[in-house]
């Protein structure tokens, strides 16, 4: 059994190095699946990052009456942040929203002087509402909406609800975040299975050229994991080296795009690299190793069948 | 030890038969020579020996054992048995003449002391110790033909199968391929070997079986080439 397995491990090798020819056109192939394969997750991964930083930028903003009751205040804020679909709050009482408006418009001599001729405060407090899913923000807002409509009409706590104002470009946004995540999903399925298919391929191709040898290993008497093992190693043995290839192409590369990445889409690519390392190395190696297994186990297995 | 019982094969478009009611057997030792003209059923005789093709009616027995229900699974074993030899020789083409020669024994699961010490006794049994380590592509056809003989020897099997073993060479690797298997017969290993060579057979002077249009026509103990 031992000996066996050191006679496919050592046949393997020496195959690998002899038909050195067919290796390399196997891993040059690969290398390139697993670097498709490697770009879309990179892609898929600014894509994240950029429709995140943009919903992030989306909110929706209540702007309660000056005189509103500060625990009917509290009470609707509580309400808000204990919604499930409601990620995060920004409470601004009166005093900091009349902090915000000096500070905004100190160069504003006017206004200034408009805000002093007044005795007290006139801006109310507001929350800044952001949700998980920018399609969620209308079911905020209809809360919101029935929160008014359940105040008595002589102490009115809600001035104003941004929602409406805002609806179009959260609408917009909406649709084309939904179009783009099912778009770059259908582009990642498609590249994705052409490059399984393509190194499948090859394999199948590099094997075809072995038939003949296959062949005569049956008429020797040789059983079939005998004659299937170091193929079995060599398609491993192609995996491996191309997900370090590929690996090794992305680093100069993004390098480059790195910082690019970041001005435009405010995450740097190469940073996302050195930090997820290990994940990345895990993956392409991976997924090089199971295609190169797999495609080699199963172009074999044609001519082992009788 | 080899014995067809009434063997006939006919191929699927129902007309042309390779075979029809062939019946004969081989005794251990022997010798045999099956001759005939291309066409004749000679190839197809040996594929029903090593189960690489099946009867339409009839059967082969090697020994007691019918050798087309052995098990898929079983099929490598059995083979182990029985060392062949081709027209074409059949090297594997990335491995050395010793390499091809050992890969018989590693596939039999044969020790790495045994396969160090009989190699190379293989290897010299036909003359080719000084090509030990060369590719199939840098031998000659002579030299390529007996690393395949090293290779059919080298397990010690029952039975030799030569299908037109000297098809590709010239007089003088022809001589040497026969004088081979002559040696290799001596030894107690039987042979069956499919030729065209009438010089081959008047030079082996042993059984020889004449096969025309998939029908045994003669069967002479001490035969010559008669068509």
């Amino acid at each position: 059994m031992i000996t066996g397995l050191r006679r496919v491990v050592k046949a393997g090798f020496v195959g690998f190095w002899r038909n050195a020819y067919v290796s390399l056109a196997s891993i040059f192939v690969l290398t390139i699946a697993l670097f498709v394969i490697g770009a879309t997750l990179f892609l898929n991964q600014l894509l994240d990052t950029s429709l995140s930083t943009l919903q992030s930028k989306v909110d929706i903003n209540v702007y309660f009456v000056p005189d509103a009751p500060e625990e009917e205040v509290q009470r609707i804020l509580s309400a808000v942040e204990a919604l499930p679909e409601v990620s995060g709050t920004t409470f601004t009482s009166r005093e900091e929203a009349l902090e915000q408006y000096r500070e905004s418009n100190q160069d504003n001599a006017i206004s200034l002087q408009a805000l002093e001729e007044l005795d007290e405060n006139p801006l109310g407090a507001n929350i800044a509402i952001q949700a998980r899913e920018t399609s969620q923000y209308e079911s905020v807002a209809r809360f919101l909406e029935e929160q008014r409509e359940l105040e008595q009409p002589q102490i009115p706590v809600i001035d104003e609800i941004n929602y409406e104002r805002n609806k179009e470009s959260i609408d917009t946004l909406t649709t084309i975040i939904g179009a783009v995540e099912r778009a770059s999903f259908i582009i990642m399925g498609i590249l994705l299975i052409a490059a399984i298919m393509i190194t499948f391929n090859t394999i199948r191709l590099a094997i075809y050229t072995s038939r003949e040898e296959i062949a005569i290993m049956r008429l020797v008497g040789a059983g079939n994991m005998f004659i299937r093992g170091p193929f079995m190693l060599q398609g491993i043995m192609y995996g491996f080296l191309s997900g370090l290839l590929a690996l090794l192409m992305f680093y100069p590369m993004l390098i480059w795009l790195g910082p690019r990445t970041e001005t435009f889409f405010e995450m740097n690519l190469f940073d996302y690299y050195v930090a997820n390392f290990g994940e990345i190395f895990g993956l392409l190696v991976g997924i090089g190793i199971v295609l190169g297994l797999v495609s080699s186990t199963l172009a074999v297995a044609r001519y082992l069948r009788t | 030890m080899i014995y067809f019982d009434n063997v006939s094969k006919v191929y699927n478009d129902g007309r042309s038969a390779a075979l029809q009611e062939v019946t004969f057997q081989v005794a251990p030792k022997e010798f045999v020579s099956i001759v005939g003209h291309s066409g004749a059923g000679k190839t197809t005789l040996l594929k029903m020996i090593i189960a690489e093709d099946h009867p339409s009616h009839g059967q082969v027995f090697f020994e007691s054992l019918d050798v087309h229900r052995i098990p898929r699974t079983k099929l490598p074993n059995y083979r182990r048995k029985i060392g062949t030899i081709f027209q074409d020789f059949k090297l594997l083409p990335h491995k050395t003449a010793y390499e091809n020669v050992a890969f018989a024994m590693e596939a039999n699961g044969r020790g790495d002391a045994e396969i160090a010490e009989n190699v190379p006794h293989a290897l010299s049994l036909v003359d080719l110790d000084d090509k030990a380590w060369n590719f199939p592509s840098e031998l000659s056809g002579g030299e390529k033909q007996r690393v395949a003989i090293a290779r059919a020897i080298v397990n010690q099997p029952d039975i030799i199968i030569a299908d037109e073993p000297t098809g590709n060479l010239d007089p003088i690797a022809t001589y040497e391929v026969v004088q081979i298997l002559r040696k290799i017969n001596d030894l107690g290993t039987t042979v069956i070997m499919t030729t065209h060579n009438k010089g081959v057979i008047d030079e082996i002077e042993r059984r020889v079986i004449t096969m025309d249009d998939g029908r045994i026509v003669r069967d002479d103990s001490t035969g010559k080439y008669v068509l």
